[in-house]
């Protein structure tokens, strides 16, 4: 019987065979934090005070969270990172602007296919994308592998999705994760790795595979990789990176589950509040009035997230009662939508641009809303209280549907404005 | 001792901590001002040490911030007992030495006023007149939470170690 991708990655990590289930401890090539480490240096530094973190080159720290801070108690926060990265020669050190952690740490060239990486955020599962073993971990365990260099895993069951056909003109990924998790549920593949097969794969662009990986904790996955191929070697070619250790399943691997999506089969939906999986086809939501339209975050930034909306906002105006928010995923992403003149589109349409980060999405500063409001996002969570509002509602959407819902003020299906 | 009762399933980790604070709020006294802030109001003023929070499936699901797992630790909450949990917080939880205990039985055996105690010891939860056993940790989480969570674990292990 064939192994899982999971098996081989920790396998070859652990330095033995193993099996499902079997408890193993591993180096992780590169752990991340963010701007929770700050909390994570004073559970360092009261477990081994003045102590040197074990492998300083395998950390990344990348401040997006709160940025630029938004008050001195944020801003203090920051401080005592940046001293720390200082006194402890760490060098994958990105201040703010750089952009969100889990678009800047491909860009640096951090997240190898079959490397493993840990981080102190839960959706470190992006970087799936890349064939790489990504998942994330609490702020106590991040200062414990600072200090050891290792922790421990439980080898996961694998749940494989296959995926055939392409998408529609108005549909893409972020309509196909959102109709995935709504069938699986929250909880439907927790503490599982969770496998992208089929014909399909080869045509997802990077930027589509990140926006499917990066909400695989969205259905509890630990992990959701797809296969490296030659969109994943020209990505890394082009930082002047050679890929190595790519590692994928056998043929005849054992699922604890299968699914099959055909592409085509999509349509544009909503994920309502306030959970994830409470996913509708978007014609039950149409008509639905909207205070402030947020098109950015780690699921959908990227250049060709903000592309697909200016191709539908290009030559009209957001609706007079709505807000368009933008925040791009990373400097890089920001400069290369910048040279598409998606970002003069963008503005001429009324959207307000916000520096390279995590935006309002966390709720801590940016585009708060009130209570009462409606809010339509490209992000990935939807919870109550989460952007900073409990008595606020967050709809999730694709940025197709995001930049014709802002133009019509209105929750509406992009296929009638590409009609 | 009380039992405070969740019954809905997916209760996430911005119920249980709004992230609004999560940059803000990192010691345990700033974490109990804001703990289950959306999810029960009245949950923070009324908690005593041994009370236990009883819960449906995928308890703790979202963002991987450890101020709900931590901030029921510094609570004094004895056990969360759960129909299942969300990896991270499972994970978080044993970090801070917080015992969780799967059992789906025991959730739908519990009613209100059930008095309900948990043995880790030997795997048992007794809720009113029944026993539920519940699987034991494997070992290497056990120790994590024999020694109050992993950091004092790592102090023993590693670097009290590392001297002898």
């Amino acid at each position: 019987m064939g192994e899982t991708f999971a098996v081989k990655v920790l396998s070859r990590a652990a330095g033995k065979k193993i099996r499902e289930g079997e408890i193993v401890f591993v180096e992780p090539d590169y752990i991340l934090t963010h701007d929770n480490s700050s909390a994570i240096i004073g559970k360092f530094e009261s477990t081994v005070p003045e102590g040197k973190v074990r492998y300083p080159g395998r950390l990344a720290i990348v401040l997006d969270h709160v940025t630029p801070a938004a008050s001195s108690k944020h801003a203090a926060g920051h401080m005592k990172i940046r001293e720390f990265v200082r006194e402890q020669g760490i060098t994958n050190f990105f201040d703010i602007g750089t952009g969100i952690c889990h678009q800047v740490m491909p860009e640096m060239g951090l997240v190898m296919p079959g490397s493993i990486v840990v981080g102190s955020d839960s959706h470190t599962c992006t970087y799936g994308a890349f064939n790489c073993f990504a998942t994330g971990i609490d702020r106590t365990e991040a200062a414990g592998i600072w200090i050891t260099g290792r922790t421990w895993f439980k080898v996961p069951e694998t749940m494989n999705i296959e995926l055939t056909g392409s998408f529609d003109a108005g549909i893409s990924a972020k309509d196909l994760i959102l109709t995935i998790i709504g069938d699986v549920g929250a909880g439907g593949a927790n503490y599982m790795a969770v496998e992208f097969n089929g014909p399909a794969v080869g045509g997802l662009r990077i930027s589509d595979r990140m926006t499917i990986a990066n909400m695989g904790i969205e259905m509890g996955a630990k992990i959701a990789a797809f296969p490296a191929n030659i969109m994943t070697s020209k990505y890394f070619m082009a930082l002047d990176i050679k890929i190595e250790k790519a590692v994928w399943s056998d043929h005849d691997a054992e699922y604890a589950r299968s699914l099959e999506y055909d592409l085509s089969d999509i349509v544009p939906v909503i994920a309502c509040p306030h959970q994830v999986d409470n996913v509708v086809p978007i014609e039950e939501m149409t008509g639905t009035k909207i205070d402030q339209v947020f098109l950015g975050t780690c699921t959908n930034g990227r250049a060709e997230d903000l592309k697909s909306a200016a191709d539908i906002l290009r030559g009209e105006k957001v609706h007079p009662n709505v807000r368009m928010i933008v925040a791009p995923a990373s400097r890089k992403e920001y400069l290369k939508a910048i040279k598409m003149g998606v970002m003069q589109d963008l503005i001429e349409s009324g959207a307000v641009i916000l520096p390279p980060g995590c935006g309002p999405c966390l709720g801590a500063h940016q585009g708060v809303l009130a209570p009462g409001e409606k809010c339509l996002s490209t992000a990935n969570r939807n919870f109550k209280g989460r952007m900073g509002e409990k008595e606020a509602e967050i709809y999730l959407s694709s940025p197709e549907t995001a930049a014709a819902s802002a133009i019509a003020g209105e929750i509406k299906d992009p296929r009638e404005v590409l009609r | 001792m009380t039992v405070f009762h969740y019954p809905q399933n997916d209760i996430n980790t911005d119920l249980l901590f709004p992230g609004k604070y999560t940059y803000t709020c990192s010691t345990g006294p700033e974490i109990k001002e804001h703990l289950l802030e959306d999810l029960d109001p009245a949950f923070a003023g009324a908690v005593q040490p041994g009370d236990i929070v009883v819960a449906g499936e995928n308890f703790g699901c979202g963002s991987s911030r450890e101020q709900p797992s931590l901030g029921l630790k510094y609570v004094g909450v004895k056990a969360v007992i759960a129909k299942s949990f969300a990896r991270i917080f499972y994970r978080s939880a044993i970090n801070q030495g917080l015992l969780l205990v799967q059992s789906p039985e025991a959730v739908n055996y519990f009613t209100e006023g059930d008095e309900v105690e948990v043995d880790p010891a030997v795997g048992k939860v007794h809720v009113g007149d029944r026993v539920f056993g519940f699987p034991p940790l494997p070992d290497e989480m056990l120790d994590i939470l024999k020694d109050g969570g992993l950091l004092d674990h790592i102090k023993k292990e590693y670097i009290i170690g590392d001297e002898a």
